[in-house]
């Protein structure tokens, strides 16, 4: 042990080896029992601090789908009511556009996942020209800001003559989504031996066997996890909607519209139900994980 | 697979003509001919990267030879792809498939040939290597030792013409690697397919295998039995790399006769003409080998007692090593350099401690000759690596 | 390799062959494959984000009105009055995601890390309690910001009775007694939103490093802090450049944030190039705008990673 040799910088430090010749480490401020208690869970305070910002605004939504606001605008509390919740769909044309928007979410996840992944088996598997570029391509759609992606295909939209609508909002989430759908899968699809689906191949697999029964169960956690971000990412989007949807009003559109107007209390009942299916939706996941691993 | 013993009917061998593999301006094998008698344990020993897992992935079909012909049994599958060759193999690491369980592992082959109850054979299978209570766990949980036997069974259970092994015990520790050295032995005699198995480890090699090939820089130096090899050795590279050797440049004084006279400083040493692999004549330079376990030390104030005609070599002892079994000495000799003898543990002579002078001597029929013209130390620091 | 000169040994030997056989070369479909897994999809890209790209650079040279169509015609001068009118809503923008930015490295540090290294049997439940406010859609919860921020509310309340807001006014961050409406209540939303975005790469690299460097770090008589200083936070930097990017990129083009929770005084150039393309629908100006915000952004990014050494994000 060195400690002995090297120059005291931390008392605590030299006071620890019992045989260090102690050139009487000077006696510390000894803070008060509290303080020293917050000097060791500082880091602990600020991440459950910066957690309650980040919830903050959900218990907020929540608590407002209670609500039953005076005026139009639903941002001051009134007084208890639970009449958003049973009746979601009072609100004129709330629900449509909800059901637009999971419907485009859903093939935008779709096309999205299908791409991307053809491209990231290309990338992760395969060595080829221009490769670099390829990658270039998929990255720069992740490091552009929305608004440029959002004007510039609009504009493409406006030249060509097409009709903004459905199909032109569904052809823009695609785009946005590819990258990540490529990001997820390519870093699973790396990450996997190839010798697997070398030993099904020796094991008289045919090459779409092994495709259908190696490379791809093992590659579907990433495919699947390039979905849900597709589907979240396309479900949610705002501003590349607003600029390609034309008259067609998404749910985020609709929630903008109502910034405007005056927004209902139903917008807080259906972003709280999302917030709660999608916790229960992991837990649910957790406990039959937690059960198969007992088994 | 069995040998048979029609001559027309050459059974699982396997033959490779001038195969070779380059990848771009790296060539991995040089154009090779080698052939593997049905039922053998024939393993291709060498180094990393030199070209074994190459010539192994060639014979599977996971590699496209770039040059040359593969048979098997008589049948030229070169262009077949793997799935369509009677070849199954042990994978380095086993790649054992981490979304299947143990028991849809070993009968993955099976059911990718259409067999429909796969159920008794698989069972058979994993009870043949003591894997039956798993059946239902996945690879993931297995110790190493298990993994590799899943492996084994998931390759032997569809019997394949030839069993490829590839590194199978790279992955497992010292006291493992032994016992299943034992088992794949035993296994390969019970089955009696062809194995072919690729390492790096000398003694892995020589403990289980019938015939030895061993690699260097893509091409086959030598091929024999485990021992031909050892007494034998053709190259440097195999004199160093399988065990040791002590290797003396010396001049040819006298040839034509049985033995070839050899000047070595300043010392006489016999060596038989017919184990000498180079065209020896009078004035020309051989290097002359002996193992260190064949040479005995003698203190010099015993020098008398050395047998008449043994070669010796005068020297003083410069290190001493005990290690149990035996004790290794480095000899210095003047003019020669440096000398391994590893003496066993019998009756120690308390004289040869450092300083020390000694006699080193040895049967001459325990030498052997090799051409002068290579690297005297080549695969010498690749063998005590590979141990 | 020597064996030629060496005397036929006993037992079967290796002959090396002289001349080489016909080199046997991949088909022409095999190495087809990858490109016709990458065909539909970069066709995608090129045909939806590459070409309207250039064609927005075209419609940025172009002049005319919407009732008498618009053509090329090099006017370079659109840039220039674009620069000369709306460059305080370009330096806002950057100085708004910046500012941003760093406060989201501040609190997301802490939080990232206490996920990674503190949180033991608790990781799952703080993971899932930073992802799940997605599943609410983000405009309901920058909302929710306008309930929290109002002026009579607890936190503005708060805040008067402890003379921050008067500190804060000075500065010119907040206006009056109020927060909503001002710079301050717009970073604040821009940070939220942003946040999890540095949360979660902060965390993957944090994650990785080996616990065992820390203790290595502490056997070599370096102090907590030294440690963080030394070890854990140089390790971290992959996490911290990508968080830095993903938050600063997209807060940069934002105009959500300024629109519903500032004044006219917090418009960000997102802002302006939204107005001016789907209200005003002057479309050289709005073509011009982005494209100055794209070439910004992707100068600064490239500035950044090289600077930061890590170019290995793609």
């Amino acid at each position: 042990m060195a400690a002995t040799d090297t120059p005291a910088k931390d008392p605590a430090a030299a006071a620890a080896p019992a045989a260090a010749p102690a050139p009487a480490p000077a006696p510390r401020r000894t803070p008060g029992k509290g303080l020293r208690w917050l000097r060791r869970n500082l880091v602990t305070l600020a991440g459950l601090a910066t957690l309650a910002y980040l919830i903050l605004p959900n218990a907020v939504v929540m608590v407002f789908s209670f609500n039953k606001p005076n005026g139009r605008f639903n941002y001051q509390w009134t007084r208890f009511s639970t009449d958003a919740w049973t009746d979601p769909c009072g609100v004129a044309d709330m629900c449509g556009s909800l059901a637009l928007s999971l419907e485009i979410a859903v093939w935008a996840t779709v096309g999205a996942t299908a791409l991307g992944t053809m491209i990231a088996f290309a990338l992760a598997r395969y060595r080829f020209r221009a490769r670099a570029s390829v990658n270039t391509l998929i990255f720069l759609p992740m490091a552009m800001p929305e608004v440029v992606m959002a004007a510039s295909l609009a504009t493409l939209f406006l030249n060509m003559g097409i009709q903004f609508g459905f199909w032109t909002i569904l052809i823009a989430h695609i785009m946005f989504c590819l990258s990540f759908v490529v990001t997820a899968v390519k870093a699973r699809v790396m990450s996997m031996d190839p010798r697997l689906e070398q030993a099904a191949q020796d094991l008289y697999a045919t090459p779409v066997q092994t495709f259908l029964r190696i490379t791809l169960p093992i590659a579907a956690p990433g495919i699947a996890a390039g979905a849900l971000l597709s589907f979240a990412l396309s479900f949610d989007d705002f501003i590349i909607t607003n600029f390609n949807a034309g008259s067609t009003v998404t749910f985020p559109m609709f929630v903008w519209g109502s910034a405007q107007r005056g927004t209902p209390v139903q917008i807080n009942v259906i972003g709280t139900a999302m917030f709660l299916v999608a916790v229960l939706c992991v837990l649910v996941g957790q406990l039959a994980g937690k059960r198969r691993k007992r088994s | 697979m069995t040998q048979t013993e029609t001559p027309e009917s050459s059974g699982g061998d396997v033959r490779l003509r001038g195969i070779s593999k380059t990848y771009g301006s790296f060539t991995a094998v040089h154009p090779l001919d080698l052939t593997i008698p049905a039922g053998s344990f024939f393993a291709l020993l060498g180094a990393s990267g030199c070209g074994k897992t190459t010539t192994l992935r060639m014979i599977a079909g996971l590699e496209e030879p770039t040059t040359g012909t593969v048979e098997l049994a008589g049948r030229d599958v070169t262009a077949l792809p793997p799935y369509k060759r009677q070849v199954n193999t042990v994978f380095q690491n086993y790649a054992l498939f981490p979304h299947l369980d143990i028991f849809e592992n070993v009968a993955f082959g099976l059911r990718r040939r259409g067999i429909k109850s796969v159920a008794p054979q698989v069972e058979e299978m994993l009870d043949l290597v003591e894997l039956g209570p798993m059946a239902r766990r996945k690879p993931q949980q297995l110790s190493g030792g298990q993994q590799q036997r899943v492996a084994v069974a998931r390759a032997l259970i569809n019997h394949p013409e030839v069993l490829l092994l590839d590194e199978p015990l790279g992955a497992l520790d010292l006291k493992l690697r032994r016992q299943m050295q034992l088992e794949l032995k035993r296994i390969q005699t019970e089955v009696g397919i062809t194995f072919v198995h690729v390492t790096h480890d000398q003694e892995e090699a020589m403990t289980m295998a019938d015939t030895v090939a061993v690699m260097n820089g893509g091409r086959v130096e030598q091929l024999g039995a485990p021992a031909e090899l050892y007494e034998n050795p053709a190259t440097t590279f195999v004199a160093n790399f399988l065990g040791t050797s002590n290797l003396i440049a010396a001049e040819v004084t006298e040839a034509g006769g049985e033995d070839l006279l050899l000047a070595a400083g300043g010392a006489t040493l016999r060596l038989p003409a017919r184990r000498c692999r180079t065209a020896a004549r009078a004035g020309g330079q051989v290097l002359a080998g002996v193992r260190p376990e064949k040479v005995a030390l003698a203190h010099a104030d015993d020098a008398g007692e050395v047998p008449a005609g043994h070669n010796r070599l005068t020297g003083r002892v410069k290190d001493a090593s005990f290690i149990g079994v035996s004790t290794q000495y480095v000899i210095d000799v003047p003019g020669v350099g440096e000398l391994s003898v590893y003496e066993q543990n019998i009756g120690r002579d308390g004289r040869l401690v450092p300083g020390a002078e000694t006699v080193a001597h040895w049967k001459p029929e325990h030498t052997f000759g090799l051409d002068a013209g290579q690297d005297i130390s080549a695969g010498a620091d690749l063998g005590e690596e590979a141990a | 390799m020597t064996a030629t000169a060496t005397p036929a040994p006993p037992g079967p030997q290796p002959r090396t062959e002289p001349a080489a056989p016909p080199l046997r070369k991949t088909p022409a479909r095999k190495r087809l494959i990858p490109y016709w897994l990458l065909l539909p999809g970069i066709l995608w890209l090129v045909v939806f984000f590459a070409a309207p790209l250039v064609y927005q650079a075209s419609t940025s040279l172009q002049t005319g009105s919407l009732e008498d169509g618009f053509k090329v015609t090099w006017h370079l001068a659109t840039y220039w009055d674009a620069l000369a009118e709306y460059w305080p809503q370009f330096v806002r923008s950057v100085a708004y995601a910046a500012v941003a930015t760093v406060l989201c490295l501040l609190l997301g540090y802490p939080l990232a890390y206490l996920i990674a290294l503190k949180a033991g049997r608790w990781r799952n439940v703080l993971m899932i309690l930073v992802i799940a406010p997605f599943f609410t859609s983000f405009l309901i919860r920058t909302l929710a910001w306008k309930t929290i921020l109002a002026d009579g509310g607890p936190v503005v309340g708060a805040l008067n009775a402890l003379h921050v807001l008067d500190v804060t006014s000075a500065l010119g961050i907040t206006e009056g007694h109020r927060v909503l409406a001002t710079p301050l209540a717009v970073v604040c939303g821009l940070t939220y939103n942003f946040l999890p975005f540095m949360v979660l790469p902060l965390y993957t690299s944090l994650e990785r490093i080996d616990p065992r460097l820390h203790e290595a770090a502490g056997d070599l008589y370096a102090r907590p802090v030294t440690t963080f200083r030394r070890v854990t936070f140089p390790l971290s930097m992959p996490g911290v450049v990508a968080g830095t990017l993903l938050t600063f990129i997209p807060a940069a083009g934002d105009y959500i944030n300024a629109e519903l929770l500032g004044s006219t005084d917090q418009k960000m150039i997102g802002n302006v190039i939204q107005s001016q393309f789907l209200r005003v629908l002057d479309y050289p100006t709005a073509a011009a705008l982005s494209f100055i915000l794209m070439a910004a952004i992707l100068a600064m990014v490239t500035l950044y990673i090289r600077k930061s050494g890590t170019e290995d994000l793609v």
